[in-house]
């Protein structure tokens, strides 16, 4: 069986993010590359699923991201997490590309390798659209499954059971494979690559493809950013100090009268 | 250019529009009124009743498409994507617009992708450039704003909820009933279980006016029943910080935060968090935000609408006090 994890290179949430001098563009110096949060809770998921089934059914799991140079620094950490091999779809075209152009680029992809099971995170956390899985799914004509919390995938390898959450509860599927899960947060915690994985992580493969060799030129734009801006500031709030009584009762005054908030 | 705005009705489940339908419409409104277009609803449910219809007509839905079909319920992405496409294909809407809910923004991805169009996921606000509908986003957890464009029509969103202006519900206003017949209704997703969280008899996180969040400041689960009594009061929500869900206190679904909720109430009450970045990319959309901290430095007061520099488990239930003298005097 093979499993591919759909990952993507982010900046860490900590780091600074500025607009460049291109204003659709942030600026790129300092800032410090992370995988996704989701997509790690995707490659946990994938490295338990080959790690459940064993010799028996021998699983390979396969890494993908899509990006400039930098985002190999994003495969390798998953080959460290245990990843057998990775694919790097790294080609200037994709530069400024919506998710209905990764996710095309990424349906070429996937044709090819021909998993059973497409792991990805819910959203990438910078531009957070969350929409390349089931963007994908619809390329495909595969089902999807957002926000998945849970997923046992048969003995036969044929089907997988799905808890996806959903507002006030959990709703639970039974789907053939192939098929599309977005993880959440809470499916798994993930691990931490050990020295043996870093180590071992410098031999395995990532192989290089250019848009070309997946028959494609540059994937269109049907989204475009026309610009980024800071956030305008909050007006510098009020603050209260002293007797917990008084202050208590001037900010219910307050949101009562002043900003009517309640 | 003709077409109209098309709101995609989020119910909850029972035949009723939630409110965040209205603020579709309200939005939609708008903006059809100064392009020359229409607004209409489109609902996929397994069950509409006489009321949620009549709803969507006083809101301002001058037409309302329904596909009402047991195999709808719960969302299956394969079955309700190719019956709005196949219509989509014929009435050619200029906007198709959903609400950030965990359905509808699968749906409207999945239809976007099905259409060969846009998807602006989680705005904000619209504006106009050049005759065209822009739209504005956060991106980067909240710490910048993106404004995208449309390549065609249908201008493909999802709108996040209590950001809009709701629609008011005009009972002179009545909608057209569309009814349409569901063409694919078999999927390979098939539906086994339905398992309810447990009730907190509070409101949901996402749609609540007032959330009541509190983070490692409350030093322990038990403590999440200071915040819970405050909430009681003001028929609030609780919400807690990454710090706090992590540490096992709250379940997941509780969190606010960049890989939590989103929310955005009109009053946002922080207790014992401090601000962290990934949290404030959560909230910091609130109308106006509270901060109970002890820590002066805590940066949650940077972006404080009013700070209370305080021990929470003084502060909190004085503020219940104070908030029941006031429901009591109203």
């Amino acid at each position: 069986m093979k499993v591919v994890v759909l990952v993507k290179q982010v900046p860490d949430t900590a780091t600074q993010v500025k607009v460049s001098s291109d204003p659709r563009l942030i600026d790129a110096t300092g800032i410090t590359w992370i995988v996704s949060p989701y997509d790690e809770f995707a490659v946990e998921e994938a490295l338990r699923i080959k790690e459940k089934r064993g010799a028996g059914d021998p699983v390979e799991v396969v890494a993908v991201t899509l990006g400039p140079d930098r985002a190999k620094e994003a495969l390798r950490s998953c080959l460290a997490m245990g990843v057998d091999r990775a694919i790097h779809v790294n080609d200037p075209a994709l530069e400024g590309a919506d998710t209905l152009g990764a996710a095309t680029v990424l349906a070429a992809v996937l044709k090819e390798e021909r998993p059973a099971l497409v792991l990805c995170g819910r959203q990438a956390i910078d531009d957070d659209m969350g929409a390349v899985g089931a963007q994908l799914a619809e390329l495909l004509g595969w089902p999807c499954l957002s926000w998945v919390m849970e997923e046992a995938i048969s003995e036969d390898g044929a089907r997988v059971r799905v808890g996806r959450q959903v507002e006030g509860g959990l709703e639970v599927f039974d789907v053939s494979l192939p098929c599309i899960l977005t993880a959440q947060k809470g499916m798994n915690e993930p691990r931490y690559p050990t020295l043996k994985g870093i180590m071992g992580a410098k031999k395995k493969e990532i192989k290089d493809v250019k848009l070309a060799a997946l028959g494609l030129s540059a994937p269109g734009r049907e989204l475009e950013v026309t610009q980024l801006q800071a956030l305008p500031p909050r007006p510098p709030g009020r603050i209260l100090t002293g007797d917990p009584k008084d202050t208590a009762r001037e900010l219910v005054r307050a949101l009562r009268e002043d900003v009517k908030a309640i | 250019m003709a077409g109209a705005f098309w709101c995609v009705v989020e119910d909850d489940r029972q035949g009723q529009p939630k409110k965040v339908t209205a603020e579709l419409i309200g939005e939609a409104q708008r903006w059809a009124s100064e392009l020359g277009a229409t607004v209409e609803a489109v609902w996929l449910t397994d069950r509409a009743s006489p009321e949620g219809l009549a709803q969507l007509g006083h809101w301002g839905a001058g037409r309302v498409w329904l596909w009402e079909d047991p195999a709808l319920a719960p969302y299956r992405g394969e079955v309700w994507t190719p019956a709005i496409a196949a219509l989509a294909g014929t009435e050619a809407p200029r906007a198709i617009w959903g609400a950030v809910t965990s359905r509808h923004r699968e749906f409207m991805a999945r239809l976007a992708a099905r259409l060969g169009v846009g998807l602006s996921a989680d705005c904000v606000a619209f504006s106009r450039a050049d005759g065209q509908l822009q739209a504005t986003r956060p991106v980067y957890a909240g710490k910048l704003l993106a404004h995208v464009r449309w390549q065609k029509t249908p201008w493909v969103a999802t709108l996040r909820p209590n950001v809009f202006r709701a629609a008011d519900a005009d009972p002179g206003r009545t909608a057209a009933v569309e009814r349409q017949t569901l063409a694919t209704k078999a999927a390979v997703l098939s539906f086994v279980e339905r398992r309810e969280e447990a009730q907190t008899g509070l409101p949901e996180l996402t749609e609540a006016d007032i959330v009541v969040s509190g983070g490692r400041g409350l030093r322990g689960p038990e403590n999440f029943a200071l915040l819970e009594d405050l909430a009681r009061v003001l028929g609030a929500a609780v919400g807690a910080s990454r710090a706090a869900v992590d540490a096992g206190w709250r379940p997941h679904r509780f969190q606010v935060g960049q890989t939590g909720r989103t929310i955005s109430p009109k009053l946002y009450i922080g207790c014992g968090i401090s601000g962290a970045i990934q949290h404030l990319a959560g909230m910091r959309t609130s109308k106006v935000i509270c901060a109970v901290n002890k820590d002066p430095e805590a940066p949650i007061f940077k972006i404080a609408d009013f700070g209370v520099v305080g021990d929470l488990f003084e502060v909190v239930p004085l503020l219940a006090e104070e908030f029941r003298k006031l429901k009591q005097h109203a």
